[in-house]
């Protein structure tokens, strides 16, 4: 077993059994349910909403060489940089260069999952930069030196009591349970931040190959004023993000709203089309754009798992999975949870590492249910397990079906094992889930139903 | 090889092999061909009437103010006032025929967000002022550009944020959002473009609603019933 597997397991453990955990995350979920289910009973036809945002995806996802190339082209025609970076080292270095050429000292950055996808904040302050997370809840789990709990609410897990003790020690403020004061209190300190910052970094929801624009979509603010303030910009985003026309955003906007948090639409959905052009008065004087692959290629070229490029970030899956719902975010260990990372973290990070996520799941396919895009998340779990399996087969698992497979073609065979395990199986209650049991693993926590006295067999041969 | 050749390349690798049909493993129902995504988003209603009163609904639901006035003079007495309610002492905005009718009625100092400015002042400032290229019925948006309203930051860093517009400019639903975006700015958009819905937001503390994260506390909209 890996170590990430070992850490899972023993996390996942813990989290199941902390009802206070579970029950903050009960009541988070709560009304975003409401919210979500409102939202898209208020489609004309969600289904059919559903398979049209799949459609398009499909399209921009296969053909993404030309639409990248027609992104990069218009993109580049007003004056932004593209950078491209295979890896997520590559991506680091092309913006430490950046923030070294214009000699920066104070970075503001607005949520985005791509940068902790590379850990781009590490590598920044391990070059003594100051870097600031925007978001709320970003700025939030940043004070705590933790991950984002969740990849549209990153501070889900904590309640206002602890944000409060938070804001006293690391910020030195007053003493308050009220959210609106906890919120004006990060107000204030961020306000100075981006009236000083010389630099703005972003992410990106969506990017139009069309008209060569990158769309945000936020609540706050946040990303509007790293976007309009800092002399320079620098967006960070996967090459997947393309769509190809701008008029898609029409579908996509409302559905990632829907989904993501419940609303019709965020309060700012904003396309960029380039730096400061020619007469306008305000915004970035260069704007720099990255585009990361890291393995996402790879995913590409598994043509059966293709569809997990689709994927618009709305964690829609993770609210709904019974696994995450009940072990949390942060036992998986990975930038993108839930269902979703459960499906791509194997991609990115390495399959035998990363297997273990892929069988944390007890495949109710909620998770497909709900996508917006439909990408078929279950089976792609399962399709993580044959080709793990496939890749590094078990001994001891391959030898036990073989067993079975002798013993249950034979029928003589398969009637003294059933007389043996109806004599045999007090025996194992004895030893049940003890370090002697060699099912520990499984009869830990199950139990089996006792073999019945009469096989159907027997029965229907002595009926009346 | 530089680094986009070879991403572009193991690309068009990938693609060289087809994947199924989008769609998951349930057959996909065949009324979505050739259809767009004005058949299913949420209904508009018919005519401008049903529209702005769904409009004026959706606002109310943002807790932004709408108001619609029959006269200029109405709308510059409506503005005078709040501006006596609220205190305001310094103003931002920019040129339009709205905001110039408008804002000499307050006989505030005026910061110009059209024109170079400095950020320190227009943070000080207690409103800001601008017009729009649209106001977006299905989800009670409005559409602003830096060319239309003042620039980047007018709409985001005052406390208070007033759209002055015009009824003319309601549309329906996003699909024509983006229509009139088209036809607009054709091959020269400008490097902004926002749909605004509702004051700036969040709910991070246990997912209660606040208003005014980083962006305005406030958001009111005057529309002129021309």
């Amino acid at each position: 077993m890996s170590t990430f597997a070992t850490q899972f397991l023993k996390q996942a453990r813990a989290m199941t059994a902390d009802l206070r955990h579970r029950r903050i995350i009960r009541t988070a979920l709560g009304n975003y349910e409401i919210a979500r289910d409102q939202g898209r009973s208020s489609f004309q036809d969600w289904e059919s909403a559903r398979q049209l945002a799949a459609e398009m995806k499909w399209e921009a996802v296969n053909h993404l060489d030309s639409y990248l190339e027609a992104f990069t082209a218009k993109i580049e025609a007003r004056g932004t940089k593209v950078h491209w970076a295979s890896t997520g080292e590559q991506a680091r270095e092309i913006i430490l260069q950046i923030v070294r050429d214009k000699e920066a000292r104070s970075i503001i950055k607005s949520k985005a999952m791509t940068a902790e996808e590379i850990h781009l904040n590490d590598a920044l302050e391990n070059a003594g930069l100051n870097v600031v997370e925007n978001d709320l809840g970003e700025f939030i789990v940043q004070l705590r030196h933790e991950a984002p709990y969740h990849i549209v609410f990153p501070s889900m897990h904590l309640t206002r009591c602890e944000i409060s003790d938070l804001f006293q020690r690391e910020l030195g403020s007053a003493p308050t349970n009220d959210p609106e004061e906890l919120t004006m209190i990060a107000r204030r300190v961020l306000r100075k931040k981006y009236l000083t910052a010389d630099i703005g970094i972003t992410g990106a929801n969506f990017a139009i190959a069309e008209t060569g624009m990158i769309s945000i979509t936020e609540n706050e603010g946040n990303a509007r004023l790293t976007a309009a303030l800092p002399k320079t910009m620098i967006t960070l985003m996967g090459i997947e993000k393309v769509l190809p026309k701008l008029e898609d955003l029409a579908l996509f906007l409302p559905m990632l709203a829907t989904m993501g948090t419940g609303q019709p639409l965020t309060c700012y959905n904003t396309m960029y089309g380039g730096p400061r052009q020619a007469g306008e008065s305000d915004g970035p004087e260069e704007w720099h754009v990255v585009l990361l692959d890291n393995h996402r290629t790879e995913l590409l070229a598994e043509a059966e798992q293709r569809d997990a490029l689709h994927c618009i970030r709305c964690g829609a899956c993770l609210n709904v999975c019974p696994i995450f719902r009940n072990v949390g975010g942060h036992t998986y260990g990975t930038t993108y949870s839930g269902p979703i990372g459960s499906v791509i973290t194997p991609h990115l990070r390495g399959l035998q590492d990363w297997k273990h996520l892929s069988n944390a799941s007890s495949l109710c396919g909620a998770c497909t249910e709900t996508c917006p895009v439909k990408i078929d998340l279950h089976h792609h779990l399962l399709q993580n397990r044959r080709n793990a399996s496939a890749a590094q087969p078990s001994f001891f698992e391959r030898l036990a079906y073989k067993i079975f497979g002798f013993i249950a073609s034979r029928p003589t065979l398969w009637s003294i094992a059933k007389t043996l395990g109806r004599w045999g199986q007090p025996f194992q209650n004895l030893v049940k889930g003890s370090a002697l049991d060699p099912a520990k693993a499984w009869t830990q926590t199950r139990d089996l139903p006792p073999l019945a006295a009469e096989s159907f067999k027997d029965w229907w041969r002595n009926r009346k | 090889m530089s680094e986009r050749e070879l991403i572009m390349g193991r690309i068009r690798a990938a693609l060289k092999t087809r994947a199924r049909q989008p769609g998951g493993h349930k057959p996909a129902s065949t009324k979505v061909a050739n259809s767009t995504p004005r058949q299913w988003l949420p209904k508009v209603g018919d005519g401008i009437d049903e529209q702005l009163a769904l409009f004026a609904r959706n606002v109310a639901g943002l807790k932004a103010d709408f108001q619609l006035f029959q006269s200029v003079e109405e709308m510059r007495q409506a503005l005078v006032q709040m501006s006596d309610t609220e205190g305001w002492k310094r103003l931002a905005g920019h040129s339009g025929d709205l905001t110039n009718a408008i804002c000499q009625a307050l006989k505030l100092p005026l910061l110009r967000t059209d024109k170079a400015y400095a950020v320190n002042e227009l943070e000080q400032c207690d409103a800001g002022i601008s017009e729009c290229d649209a106001l977006v019925a299905q989800t009670g948006s409005v559409l602003v550009t830096n060319r239309s309203a003042g620039g980047r930051a007018l709409s985001v860093l005052p406390p208070h944020h007033v759209v002055l517009a015009r009824r003319g400019q309601l549309v329906p639903d996003l699909p024509a959002a983006f229509e009139l975006l088209k036809r607009k700015y054709a091959d020269n958009y400008p490097s902004m473009i926002s749909f605004i819905t509702g004051p700036s937001r969040t709910g991070d503390i246990e997912r209660i609603l606040v208003l005014g994260a980083h962006g305005p506390k406030k958001l009111t909209i005057f529309c002129l019933q021309d």
